[in-house]
């Protein structure tokens, strides 16, 4: 004889529930972690070493901790702009998850941090799943990767709340197809804001730093389609089953708690558009 | 490679709860995790982690059961309820509005069918009975389920 024992536990209850504690934590200090995502060598430091620069030029106390497999380089470059940085060394690890950015943070974030940086391990797969904490998550794609970044890697894309395209200065040399590469960002993520960035000649930095400032403001938002099933998933309960309890994520788990719970309406319907009453009532799902 | 990161939470999880039922030395016949489509892991490299994840613990020689949930939207302006596709397409294009995703972001452990068991090693009540999330009929099932559905599609993964 056997026994089914129904669990319908989230895997990464665990990461979320540190996110979410992380968040608040944050929020309650008045900090606004934001977490960057790319690949290797999109231009992640440099675009970072020119926020830091603008940040501290513009009186925002900003902080920044960056996470590599191997190496202090980054964080040794970034130290130069004067903000507080950390390095974390993920000893091989791909990814950075919630529990060990709180553990970095704890005792060291000088406690005027407004912006919190958060430079993800050069990877556009596996930071994906993991929520920081963050209130903006960014998703970079330099313009000699190729237009086609945000639809090979519809998870990073899909899940950031602005998608910043960098090294824009090089886009004519490397004859980068603009309107492709935001074909594909809409497709994954409709009505994401996307800012074009170049930490060499500046251009786009101070309307990425204004952004994020905004959002910190708790006036971004811009909620992706495919975190709003994620979001419910995490919050169902299953009322039968006394270990979910123990194991979901609390109420709020992968909530970027400045964005409004609706759906943002993206009404671009251009006139001619039948109104809703086209739509059947009750469809199943 | 996060699945071996994903694989040790879900053994950790596994053990944790068994323990709080007071089954932790309980061997696992079968652990069924829903992977969505568009959950960004990779179901082979999950598998293939969780043979290393799994070893010394009650999962051991544990059958992993993949059920994959595809990704699904609905046009909250027309009703058209369709599958995303791998990479997802999120945009209603008749409508030029966003879509609203319905499924395919799941990442859970559905649940766990344990080995035989006498009524004295575990504070839990057997599968011919009536207690909540244990059933024979569903282990029976679990037991008999393809161990993945082939048709999954994945993100690259590199």
């Amino acid at each position: 004889m056997c026994r089914t024992v129904d669990l319908h536990q989230a895997v990464l209850a665990k990461n979320d529930t540190n996110a979410v504690e992380l968040r608040r934590t944050l929020d309650d200090r008045g900090t606004t972690a934001v977490n960057l995502m790319s690949s290797p060598g999109s231009g992640k430091t440099a675009l970072l070493e020119a926020l830091l620069s603008r940040a501290a030029a513009g009186g925002t106390p900003a902080a920044a901790v960056t996470a590599d497999l191997a190496t202090e380089n980054d964080a040794t470059r970034l130290a130069r702009s004067g903000a507080p940085v950390r390095q974390i060394l993920t000893d091989g690890l791909c990814h950075l998850e919630a529990g060990m950015l709180r553990g970095e943070l704890e005792g060291w974030l000088p406690e005027e941090t407004r912006l919190l940086f958060v430079e993800n391990v050069g990877n556009l797969v596996c930071p994906a799943s993991y929520d920081l904490g963050e209130t903006v998550r960014i998703a970079l794609a330099s313009v000699t990767e190729g237009e086609d970044k945000p639809v090979k890697y519809p998870a990073a894309f899909g899940l950031a709340h602005l998608v910043v395209i960098t090294k824009t200065d090089l886009a004519e040399a490397v004859e980068f197809r603009r309107e492709d590469f935001l074909r594909g960002v809409q497709q994954v993520n409709p009505g994401v804001p996307v800012i074009e960035t170049s930490a060499r000649t500046g251009e786009g930095v101070d309307a990425l730093l204004a952004h994020v400032l905004r959002a910190a403001d708790g006036r971004e938002t811009h909620t992706p389609v495919l975190a709003r099933q994620h979001e419910k998933h995490l919050h169902h309960h299953h009322d039968d089953d006394p270990v979910a309890d123990h194991t979901h994520a609390p109420a709020g788990a992968a909530d970027h708690s400045h964005a409004p719970a609706g759906v943002p309406d993206h009404s671009h319907a251009p006139a001619g558009v039948p109104d809703h009453s086209h739509a059947p009532a009750g469809t199943p799902r | 490679m996060h699945e071996l990161s994903i694989a040790m939470a879900v053994v950790e999880q596994v053990d944790d709860a068994l323990r709080e039922r007071g089954a932790e030395r309980v061997p696992v016949r079968s652990l069924t995790l829903r992977v969505g489509e568009l959950s960004g892991v990779v179901p082979e490299a999950l598998d293939f982690s969780f043979g290393v994840a799994a070893e010394g613990t009650v999962l051991a020689d544990a059958r992993l059961l993949i059920e994959t949930v595809e990704g699904r939207a609905r046009c909250g302006s027309c009703g058209r309820d369709t599958a995303t596709g791998m990479p997802p397409d999120l945009w209603c294009g008749p409508c030029s509005r966003a879509m609203n995703l319905t499924g395919g972001r799941e990442l859970e452990i559905a649940r766990v069918v344990l080995d035989d068991v006498r009524p004295d090693d575990a504070g839990e009540r057997h599968g011919d009975d009536d207690a909540p999330g244990v059933t024979g009929a569903q282990a029976d099932a679990a037991a008999d389920a393809p161990a993945r559905d082939k048709e999954a599609s994945h993100v690259p993964h590199r």
